[in-house]
């Protein structure tokens, strides 16, 4: 289970998380939602353990990780898978030797053992055939695909995915949401989601968590979050420019 | 209070400036700290080192020949021109090697090696950094000093002395092909200057520069690309900015260890 506690964050002169706390359910997929700005990147760079809170803690399964010593801190994060918001693809390696990069990093296998589990996941993503090409090569909901094989290549127990779908058209949002769908119910891991794409997440998610003004403002199923007669819920789902969240 | 207020802005704007500038020294040395902790821990990263081994020294040996030759050659015309109007051509062969040796080689190097090889490692770094590729690194469990910057710095410090010695062995070629085909100068003379003036000091003097010059330029190069942030255009003032600190204390640097190194002769 991940917990988030009494969590702080500023940036200068900025607020941005402020006394944030939820629980994550193991087993779950669950997104936390906001407007832009709202913190979202900054929470999950918190939970992957980028950056620290200035005050609070972040508890992944008993043992909080906020000014954890580094050797440890890395112990936990080889049971965590991470999609960056474009990919995060390194330039130089191919789109092979990306997926590979953590297996050969972490595990002691023989190359037909790694590639055997390459041509796996590239295969899950829907991007075999790709294997020799490079990032720069890609467009990016190919990077992003290549990104998530990367990110399940060590059979993670948590993965995080940071705005998975931003920039991208809607099939392609499409595809990656049905592939975040069919690799979780491959297992039993926790994927934690950031995302404004409040339709896509309302079809993926067991648990949505709303962040505004540095705070859980709701929390739900997506059944009770779509359902909430909230002022502040309806303008996030319907994109109304007015309501609760103003824009400057 | 008038006169307070004159003068306390600036003031405040001084002792600001070297706060900053303290801050940033304070920075970097805590990079060479980590980088140096890590270069020592498992996993070793030998197959990065030589990459960057293979960049830094090996694909800047055309340049540094091409650069080293014109070098040399440009000197023994300079020390002709000099010599010459006191009779003492002879001497050209002497006056360039220890000229290579102990300065030309170790500085113009330096230098050429920042403008190829540092800009590079800053606009590389800074890219990654822009791109959350160091971050995805990180959130892998792979340290990304011990990763990327550690082999770069390594790669440079071991490669400048080599190349510098590759620089004044081409200018030294260059300077006696000019002396002795265009210039007149006798090749026995040449020679014979080089053999009696030259000592095993001026050299080794030269060498110990360079690697103090891989250290600082990669040092400061690496430190740039790491740290940098605001998109592309902050990577390219960070490149900028790397390549005219790293260029202008390799001359600083230079001026310090040459006095250290004639107080001591």
């Amino acid at each position: 289970m991940i917990r988030v506690e009494n969590v702080h964050k500023w940036y200068g002169g900025q607020k941005v998380l402020d006394g944030i706390s939820f629980d994550i359910t193991t087993g779950s997929v669950t997104t936390i939602i906001g407007g832009s700005g709202a913190g979202k990147s900054v929470l999950i760079r918190l939970m992957i353990g980028l950056e620290q809170p200035d005050r609070g803690a972040i508890v992944i399964d008993g043992e909080n990780i906020v000014g954890m010593r580094h050797s440890k801190l890395n112990k936990i994060r080889r049971r965590f898978g991470v999609l960056f918001q474009d990919g995060a693809l390194f330039d130089s390696l191919s789109v092979r030797e990306n997926v590979a990069f953590p297996l050969r990093e972490h595990l002691r296998l023989r190359e037909k053992e790694i590639e055997r589990i390459v041509q796996e996941k590239l295969a899950k993503v829907g991007m075999s055939g790709h294997e020799g090409k490079f990032p720069a090569e890609l467009s990016g909901g190919m990077r992003k695909r290549v990104g998530l094989a990367r990110a399940l290549a060590l059979e993670p127990d948590i993965v995080f995915f940071d705005e998975p779908t931003t920039g991208l058209d809607p099939i392609i949002q499409g595809v990656i949401f049905r592939l975040i769908v069919s690799t979780h119910l491959d297992r039993t891991s926790t994927y934690v989601l950031v995302s404004h794409d409040i339709q896509g997440v309302l079809k993926i998610s067991n648990e949505i968590k709303l962040l505004f003004n540095g705070k859980i403002a709701a929390e739900g199923t997506p059944q009770e979050i779509s359902g909430s007669a909230d002022p502040l819920i309806q303008q996030f789902i319907t994109g109304s420019p007015t309501g609760p969240i103003v824009v400057e | 209070m008038r006169f307070l207020a004159l003068i306390g802005s600036p003031l405040v704007g001084l002792l600001d400036a070297i706060r900053l500038f303290l801050e940033e020294v304070g920075r970097i040395l805590i990079l060479l700290g980590r980088s140096l902790v890590w270069l020592l821990r498992p996993p070793f990263r030998f197959h990065e080192f030589v990459r960057q081994l293979d960049f830094v020294g090996t694909q800047s040996v055309f340049l540094i020949v091409l650069t080293g030759a014109f070098t040399g050659m440009v000197s023994a015309l300079q020390g002709y021109n000099g010599m010459h109007r006191y009779g003492a051509e002879g001497m050209v062969g002497a006056t360039v090697a220890l000229a290579l040796a102990r300065e030309l080689g170790p500085v113009i190097s330096a230098l050429m090696l920042v403008g190829r090889v540092g800009s590079a490692m800053t606009a590389e770094l800074g890219s990654m950094r822009n791109t959350q590729q160091i971050d995805a690194l990180s959130s892998m469990a792979v340290e990304p000093v011990q990763y990327l910057v550690a082999p770069r710095i390594f790669a440079a410090t071991v490669s400048s002395p080599l190349l510098a010695l590759i620089f004044s062995f081409a200018g030294m070629v260059g300077a006696y092909l000019l002396s002795t085909r265009y210039l007149g100068v006798d090749g026995g003379t040449f020679m014979s200057g080089v053999q009696y003036y030259l000592v095993t000091d001026d050299i080794t003097e030269g060498l110990i520069k360079s690697v103090a010059f891989g250290l600082i330029t990669s040092l400061v190069c690496c430190y740039k690309g790491f740290y940098a942030t605001g998109g592309a255009r902050g990577v390219g003032v960070a490149t900028t900015t790397a390549v005219v600190v790293s260029s202008v204390l390799v001359l600083i640097s230079d001026y310090f260890m040459t006095a250290l190194m004639f107080r001591s002769t």
